[in-house]
C-alpha cells in the first residue's frame, strides 16, 4: 500500500493488532479512543497515551451477513461482531468458526485478517 | 441550544403547502427532477408566488453516487423556478429533516419568512449492491464498513443486541411490517401497497441475521417538499394554513455501534425528543400520532422506545399487541413507513412533515383514524441514529 493511500492512525493500529502489539488511546480518567483521535470524546483530556489492547474480549453482539457490497461479495455469508476489548470496542470479522456457531458472551481475540472479495486488511476475530 | 432560549423575538412556524412525488422505482429520472416535481406541488399546494420564496433548504444523501452530482443546492432551485440561497443538507437518512430543522429556526429568528424545504434521492438506477455500497457511507468508513458491515448488518446488530438485552423475537418485528404494508394499503404515493403477513416476513431470505429482506425498507426513487412560513406571512397572506411546527430538536451520538454505551437504545433520538417536546411543551403523554424512521422492523421499536411511547425493552410487543395500529392507542407510521411508503433517503423527513400535515388537516386517507386536534410528532434518523431529528406538528392556534 503506498503512502498515499494509507489512513494514518487506523492502518497503524492494523499493523500492530498483526504483529500483536494491538493498542487503544487511554487518557487519565481510564475512557478509550481508537487512532486517529487528538481530545478523548469523554472527559477532553487531550492526554492520549498508547494502552495494550487487550489479547481477549467478549462478543456483544454479531450479524450474519448474506446481502452485501461488491467489495465483499464473495465474502458471503460472513459474520461481522461488535467486540468488547476493555474500554473500547472493535468491529470485525468472526473467523475460524461456523456462522451457526457464533454466540455473544464468547470469548474471541483480535486479529487482522484479509476479506475473501479483495483482500484488503481488516480487523478479524477468532476464538 | 433549545431555540426558545434564545430571547428576543420567535414567529410561530406554519406549513403552507406540501407536495410529494410517487415513491417507487423511477430510475430514469435525475433527482433534480424528481424534486422538481415535489417543490411545485409544494409551491401549488401553498398557492403562494415563487418570488415570495427566499430561501431554499433540500436534503440529499448519495447523490454524488447516483446523479454523479455535488453542489445540488442550485441545481434544484433552478428545478423549482427559484433564484434564492439554496443549500443542501447531509445527514444520511435524516438530511431533509435536518433542513426543516434549519428552516424553522430561520423563520423563529425572523430572517425569513417563506422556505421552501425538502429532498430527493434516486437510488434505482445503480445496482442493489452498489446501492448498498452508497447507504455504508453513512457508517464509519474506517472502523465499520472496512470489516464488511452493511446498514442492514448494522440494524442487525442492534436486533440482536436488543433481544439479549430485552427479549422479543423475529415474529415481534414481523408484526411492524405486516402493520406498515396495511397502513400503505390506500397511501397513494406508496411503493408497496399489498398487504403481508407475518409468515411472508419470516420466510423471506435473510440480508444480515436476524433480519430479513421484508425486516427492510426497499430503494426507493423519490422527492418530496413543503412550504413553510411565519405566521405573520401567513396571516398576511390569508393562507390555509391550519398545521403549525410547534417544536424542533436534534441529537447526536458517537458515529460507530462500537463506541457506544448502549448497542438495544438510540440515545439520540431521545435527546432531540426532548428538546423538540419542551420546545412545544408537550410531554410524552400528549402524542396522539408519529411518523418514525422505520428503516428495518427493529428501528420502530427503538424509535418508539425514544419517543418516549415505551419504556426501553417494552416497544417490541406493540405492533403484535396491536397497540401501534391503526385502532390503537399509539398509531405508528399511519402512511406506511419507511417499510410500505418506500425509503428515498434524503426525501423521508419532509415526507413524514408531509404526512402529519395531511393527517392534521384531514386530507390524509388515515385522517379519521385520530383524534381532532392531535399532537403528532415526526421522528426522522441518520446511520445508526447518530442524526436524529425530531419535530412536533399541531393545529395552530388562532
Amino acid at each position: 500500500m503506498s503512502d498515499e493511500s494509507r489512513d494514518a492512525g487506523h492502518a497503524d493500529l492494523l499493523d500492530a493488532i498483526e504483529s500483536g502489539e494491538g493498542y487503544y488511546l487511554a487518557c487519565e480518567n481510564g475512557h478509550g479512543s481508537l487512532p486517529p483521535q487528538r481530545i478523548c470524546p469523554e472527559c477532553g483530556s487531550r492526554e492520549l497515551t498508547q494502552e495494550a489492547l487487550p489479547e481477549e474480549g467478549e462478543v456483544e453482539t454479531f450479524t450474519v451477513i448474506h446481502a452485501t457490497t461488491p467489495s465483499f461479495a464473495e465474502d458471503t455469508p460472513y459474520v461481522v461482531a461488535v467486540v468488547g476489548l476493555g474500554p473500547v470496542g472493535l468491529t470485525g470479522q468472526v473467523r475460524g468458526v461456523e456462522p451457526d456457531a457464533v454466540e455473544t458472551g464468547a470469548s474471541v481475540r483480535p486479529t487482522v485478517v484479509e476479506t475473501e472479495t479483495t483482500g484488503e486488511r481488516t480487523i478479524g476475530f477468532r476464538p | 441550544m433549545d431555540v426558545a432560549d434564545g430571547g428576543g423575538y420567535m414567529s410561530g412556524v406554519r406549513v403552507a403547502g406540501i407536495g410529494l412525488t410517487h415513491f417507487g422505482q423511477h430510475p430514469e429520472r435525475p433527482s433534480r427532477d424528481l424534486f422538481g416535481e415535489a417543490g411545485l406541488a409544494a409551491l401549488d399546494d401553498a398557492a403562494i408566488e415563487r418570488e415570495d420564496v427566499e430561501a431554499l433548504m433540500y436534503g440529499n444523501f448519495m447523490g454524488e453516487i447516483s446523479d454523479h452530482q455535488g453542489h445540488m443546492g442550485p441545481l434544484v432551485a433552478e428545478a423549482v423556478g427559484l433564484d434564492v440561497p439554496a443549500t443542501r443538507f447531509e445527514s444520511a437518512c435524516a438530511s431533509s429533516a435536518t433542513a426543516v430543522r434549519e428552516a424553522v429556526m430561520n423563520i423563529r429568528s425572523g430572517e425569513q419568512d417563506v422556505v421552501l424545504v425538502g429532498g430527493a434521492e434516486r437510488m434505482t438506477n445503480i445496482s442493489t449492491p452498489d446501492a448498498t455500497e452508497a447507504l455504508a457511507l453513512a457508517a464509519d468508513d474506517l472502523y465499520e464498513v472496512s470489516a464488511g458491515m452493511t446498514f442492514p448488518g448494522a440494524y442487525a446488530l442492534m436486533a440482536r443486541a436488543y433481544f439479549e438485552q430485552y427479549g422479543g423475537s423475529r415474529e415481534d418485528l414481523a408484526h411492524i411490517a405486516v402493520k406498515n404494508h396495511y397502513n400503505a394499503l390506500e397511501n397513494e404515493y406508496a411503493q408497496y401497497r399489498r398487504e403481508i403477513s407475518t409468515e411472508d416476513v419470516l420466510d423471506a431470505p435473510p440480508v444480515a441475521e436476524p433480519l430479513g429482506l421484508y425486516d427492510a425498507c426497499p430503494l426507493t426513487d423519490g422527492a418530496s417538499a413543503a412550504v413553510l412560513v411565519s405566521e405573520e406571512y401567513a396571516e398576511a397572506n390569508g393562507l390555509d394554513a391550519s398545521v403549525a411546527i410547534t417544536g424542533t430538536g436534534q441529537g447526536g451520538d458517537k458515529i460507530a455501534l462500537q463506541d457506544r454505551e448502549f448497542l438495544a437504545r438510540t440515545p439520540a433520538a431521545r435527546k432531540a425528543a426532548t428538546e423538540a417536546y419542551d420546545d412545544a411543551g408537550i410531554a410524552a403523554e400528549d402524542v396522539d400520532v408519529v411518523e418514525v424512521h422505520d428503516c428495518f422492523t427493529i428501528a420502530e421499536v427503538m424509535a418508539t422506545e425514544a419517543l418516549g411511547l415505551y419504556e426501553p425493552g417494552e416497544g417490541i410487543a406493540a405492533a403484535r399487541e396491536e397497540e401501534t395500529t391503526r385502532e390503537g392507542p399509539h398509531p405508528v407510521n399511519l402512511s406506511g413507513g419507511l417499510k410500505a411508503k418506500g425509503h428515498p433517503v434524503g426525501a423521508t423527513g419532509t415526507n413524514q412533515i408531509a404526512a402529519l400535515t395531511r393527517l392534521l388537516r384531514g386530507d390524509h386517507p388515515h385522517s379519521d383514524a385520530i383524534a381532532d386536534s392531535p399532537t403528532a410528532v415526526a421522528h426522522n434518523a441518520g446511520g445508526t441514529a447518530a442524526s436524529t431529528a425530531i419535530h412536533v406538528l399541531e393545529e395552530a392556534q388562532s
